[in-house]
């Protein structure tokens, strides 16, 4: 009993420090979770890449459903809930704090001039994100600019699907449908197209 | 905005985004934004920007952030939780019931169309922001810099952000002087 609960002890441990130290989102814990299976013996590398292709695939963010299966893995259903609070917390901490500080300044000239900046800026990180997410989803691999684009039957009917979906998307009696239909007329469409 | 109704609103986040932090973009406009008007869209794109640069994960990140705004710390809290009950639950039955879930291709094909549907999204959201934001030509050339740092200079995210703050810092400022 004593080394389930100091077990459960570490996974909250360490993966609050993963939520402290990871910058930049789900795939930044990465490392963190790879020093941990080295550390202790939790996870091997043949784990670690099967548990980023779940985290990536299943709904949620990508850092929440590492630390879940981590957890799962080490404690059961205990850690996994341990785990997935560890990783939370401080984002919760320091965001609170952040918005505090953001809400007495939000309206002061020189939080206004950085925000000015920050947003286009910001927009061009979002771009690029969404622009790497439709390059993995098409099967093109984008390095240094020279794109390989296997232009094999699958690939065009993704980027047809793809087109198609964006039109869709834009076109303004269609806008307003819910993203949740999209979604699942993604998942039918893939079903029924063998993606 | 009641806590019940907080919570609801990102557990349907949660359970809906696939794919990481940017593929809730477009539920966050239409849930937050469009339909119950709780922030701005350049509330949004502060938040996301903050987000991105302050250590965790960015949906946690953002819900805080939204959450806060609604309830102050109850709300931060109730948030978050939202945004990882089904995470969690869904990710255990994995682990636990379906190991070879990943196994079976209909899964694979099944998000494979999910993320085309994703993708396009994005690119309306996105285009939402950018038609909001990047008004003139100082803010397209700082749009156009952090789009081309991280994708072609591998460039953390988080020296943009801090960049752009900086560079927005000193043009108020020097504008001021």
């Amino acid at each position: 009993m004593l080394t389930f609960l100091s077990k459960l002890a570490i996974l909250f441990f360490e993966f609050f420090k993963t939520g402290l130290f990871a910058v930049g989102g789900g795939l930044a814990t990465v490392p963190f979770l790879r020093d941990m299976g080295a550390a202790y013996g939790w996870l091997s590398e043949a784990e670690l890449a099967n548990i980023i292709a779940i985290a990536e695939s299943t709904p949620g963010p990508i850092g929440v459903n590492a630390a879940t299966y981590v957890g799962y893995l080490v404690c059961g259903i205990p850690g996994a809930v341990v785990a997935t609070i560890g990783l939370v917390t401080p984002s919760v901490i320091i965001i609170v704090l952040i918005a505090k500080a953001i809400k007495k300044y939000y309206n002061s000239y020189l939080v206004q001039s950085l925000f000015k900046a920050l947003r286009p800026a910001a927009i061009g990180l979002i771009t690029a994100a969404g622009f790497s997410l439709l390059m993995t989803s098409l099967g093109v691999k984008a390095n240094f600019l020279r794109f390989t684009f296997s232009a094999d039957w699958y690939s065009l009917l993704k980027l047809g699907i793809y087109g198609l979906f964006t039109f869709f998307a834009f076109w303004k009696k269609t806008a307003k449908i819910h993203p949740l239909f999209y979604i699942l007329a993604g998942g039918a469409i893939g079903a029924v197209l063998s993606l | 905005m009641g806590l019940w109704k907080l919570y609801l609103m990102f557990l349907k986040i949660g359970s809906l985004m696939i794919g990481g932090g940017y593929s809730m973009l477009p539920l966050l406009i239409r849930e937050l934004v469009e339909r119950n008007k709780i922030i701005t869209e350049d509330e949004l794109t502060d938040y996301m920007a903050v987000a991105q640069c302050t250590p965790g994960v960015i949906a946690i990140n953002t819900a805080t952030f939204v959450g806060y705004k609604v309830r102050r710390v109850v709300g931060a809290i109730v948030a978050s939780l939202g945004v990882i009950t089904v995470p969690i639950v869904l990710i255990i039955l994995i682990a636990a019931v379906l190991k070879g879930l990943s196994q079976y291709p209909i899964v694979g094909h099944i998000f494979a169309g999910v993320r085309l549907a994703v993708c396009a999204l994005i690119t309306a959201s996105v285009y939402k922001l950018f038609r909001k934001s990047v008004t003139n030509v100082t803010s397209f050339a700082l749009f156009l810099l952090a789009f081309v740092f991280v994708t072609v200079g591998g460039v953390s995210p988080v020296f943009i952000v801090l960049g752009a703050a900086i560079v927005g810092l000193a043009w108020g400022g020097l504008k001021k002087c």
